[in-house]
């Protein structure tokens, strides 16, 4: 906070509140360095000395738990990985109607603006 | 269209607060949450702009932009303000949790083990005409099954607590030693069977303090509250046998005994003021230097307006006064990151570091219950076989029906006279008991005191904002869990 310092203990958990509410999302952010943006190696979707992270072992990205085709919205459907996808419980439930390959039809999926 | 829309644009005004300077830097104490700010920089002057009026959002922008800040810097600023609530959201109250009524798990019991005294004090609260006790016909002396079956509602009513804590209070609880002695044994096998740490302590005069006594007491690492008012001529006004003989001489060199063999648990001294006795330093003194207490803790004789020993509001300010003095006292030791023994202010220091917000104005009905000699339980050691604050008895376990009716009509959003008080999250309304004496109403808000206590917590905010600033490492004794 740039405008007030926190003394005592409560006034703390009452910034960090604050900050937790308003700030940016890090998910799996180094906390140290979250103010700098530095981002942990993302695990679960594949580890980064394995074959690709960007291809998979036969050289494309089919085979990736998460090719990058579908990380628009698989990420979070499928990992809870915080991306950035349009509401897809109140505002846009049938953004992806026409998709029903992620792979073949991830061209179809609509626009959605806020 | 535009003064439709200026009258519309939400004002912006001051969160609730109480400000104050320590150190050269200001703070501001925010109410209800209890969390202290240091105002620096653009915080500073935009609540500055505020402390008097209220403004819109673009007139707080035109007049900081003005002094030089970037638009950016003063919007944002204004968010993070409205986030802590230093700035009133202008979008009305936020909503606040509800009141809650789950039921809580038991701490502390307190065992009226006898209802008997040797001393006569002539504004105790079990024997003064303000006693609300009936104890004509009951037991003198609570017997060991009564105690025992208090120490199993406590072990089954404290739910998940892993810590809980058994006192022993009276009448004079040595004079029924005897008991105290066995169910100290009996609840430590008791929790130690059910895997819960159990600790003890009591209150005395100290007339009945033997050698044996007092090694129990080292042995068992009982915590003790010894009650004297200071200095021979002081204590010896208040403090007398039923034949009018002062309890000075009696006590003190069992005091000392007691300072000396045990050292395994907090000794403090517990002084009661009266009209007669306020001098607040001289008996600070005369306790920690004279006799050796380590800690000493003052409280005004609950009583009504009109009894002789009452303190009265102008002896209260002179109380006022030399506690600021012995605060200030506490202040410098502790830049020192030495201990102060004058638990009135450490207590305090304590909470509003912790930043405590409080739904009720003490733990009793909550985590704590009395128990009188024939296992009456009530609200606490205070009311004990009174007809007010009846909480069940030991045979058929607490009455939750009136301990939760206790709960909804004593919530701080009950005391309504408190919703505008800067110090309710240290206060909320203050003692039952003392409520009841006054006004014969225990929700009451103890209104005879309200600028007392605005005025120890402006002076207990004063020295921890100094300490806070300039020793802050001495506050870390305080942040335990």
């Amino acid at each position: 906070m740039g405008s007030l310092k926190a003394i005592n203990r409560k006034a703390k958990r009452v910034a960090l509140q604050a900050e937790a509410e308003r700030g940016d999302l890090f998910a799996l952010a180094d906390p140290s360095a979250s103010a700098g943006g530095k981002v942990y190696h993302p695990m679960g979707c594949t580890l980064n000395f394995t074959p690709g992270w960007e291809i998979d072992i036969s050289g494309g990205t089919a085979g990736l738990c998460q090719p990058v085709e579908r990380d628009l919205f698989d990420c979070y459907l499928g990992c809870g990985w915080p991306a950035q996808v349009p509401d897809h419980l109140n505002n846009a439930p049938d953004w992806t109607d026409k998709c029903s390959s992620a792979a073949n039809d991830w061209r179809k999926i609509d626009i959605v603006f806020p | 269209m535009n003064t439709v829309m200026e009258q519309q644009a939400p004002a912006y005004r001051a969160g609730e607060h109480h400000s104050f300077s320590a150190a050269g830097v200001d703070f501001w104490y925010l109410v209800p949450s209890g969390s202290i700010f240091a105002l620096e920089g653009i915080g500073k002057d935009v609540l500055a702009l505020l402390e008097d009026e209220a403004l819109d959002r673009e007139a707080i922008m035109q007049r900081l932009v003005e002094r030089g800040y970037s638009y950016d810097a003063v919007s944002s600023a204004i968010d993070e303000l409205i986030d802590v609530d230093a700035i009133a959201s202008p979008h009305g109250q936020k909503q606040m949790p509800p009141v809650p009524l789950q039921e809580f798990p038991l701490q502390r019991v307190v065992l009226n083990i006898t209802n008997q005294c040797n001393l006569a004090c002539t504004y105790c609260y079990e024997y003064s005409d303000d006693r609300i006790a009936q104890t004509a016909g009951k037991q003198k002396y609570m017997h060991a099954d009564i105690a025992e079956a208090s120490v199993e509602m406590l072990l089954q009513e404290s739910g998940s607590r892993p810590n809980i804590h058994v006192t022993f209070f009276g009448g004079e609880t040595l004079l029924n030693f005897p008991v105290m002695r066995s169910t100290v044994t009996y609840a430590k096998r008791r929790a130690s069977e059910i895997g819960k740490q159990i600790e003890f302590s009591l209150t005395t005069n100290a007339t009945l303090l033997s050698e044996e006594i007092i090694e129990f007491l080292s042995q068992h690492r009982i915590g003790v509250t010894v009650s004297i008012d200071g200095d021979r001529e002081l204590n010896d006004s208040q403090r007398v046998f039923h034949n009018g003989k002062g309890s000075y001489d009696v006590i003190v060199p069992n005091i000392k005994k007691l300072l000396k063999r045990h050292r395994t648990n907090s000794i403090g001294a517990r002084v009661t003021l009266t009209a007669g006795v306020s001098d607040v330093r001289r008996i600070y003194k005369h306790l920690t230097e004279e006799i050796g207490f380590d800690a000493a803790g003052f409280s005004p004789a609950t009583a009504s307006p009109n009894r002789l020993y009452s303190i009265g509001p102008q002896k209260m300010d002179n109380v006022l006064d030399q506690f600021a003095a012995l605060a200030w006292e506490y202040r410098d030791y502790a830049l020192q990151g030495k201990q102060h023994g004058f638990t009135n202010a450490s207590d305090t220091i304590k909470e509003l570091h912790t930043g405590i917000s409080k739904a009720y104005a003490c733990g009793a009905g909550l985590g704590l219950l009395g128990v009188g000699t024939e296992g009456n339980i009530s609200l606490c050691h205070r009311f004990v076989d009174s007809p007010v604050g009846k909480m069940g008895n030991i045979k058929d376990g607490i009455d939750h029906e009136a301990r939760k009716e206790f709960l909804n009509t004593h919530h701080i959003g009950a005391r309504y006279d408190c919703h505008t008080c800067w110090a309710r999250p240290v206060c909320a309304g203050g003692c039952y008991h003392e409520a009841f004496i006054h006004t014969g109403n225990t929700s009451a808000a103890n209104l005879h005191y309200c600028d007392w206590i605005r005025g120890w917590n402006d002076v207990c905010l004063q020295i921890y904002g100094e300490i806070a600033t300039r020793n802050p490492d001495f506050l870390n004794r305080f942040s335990e869990n």
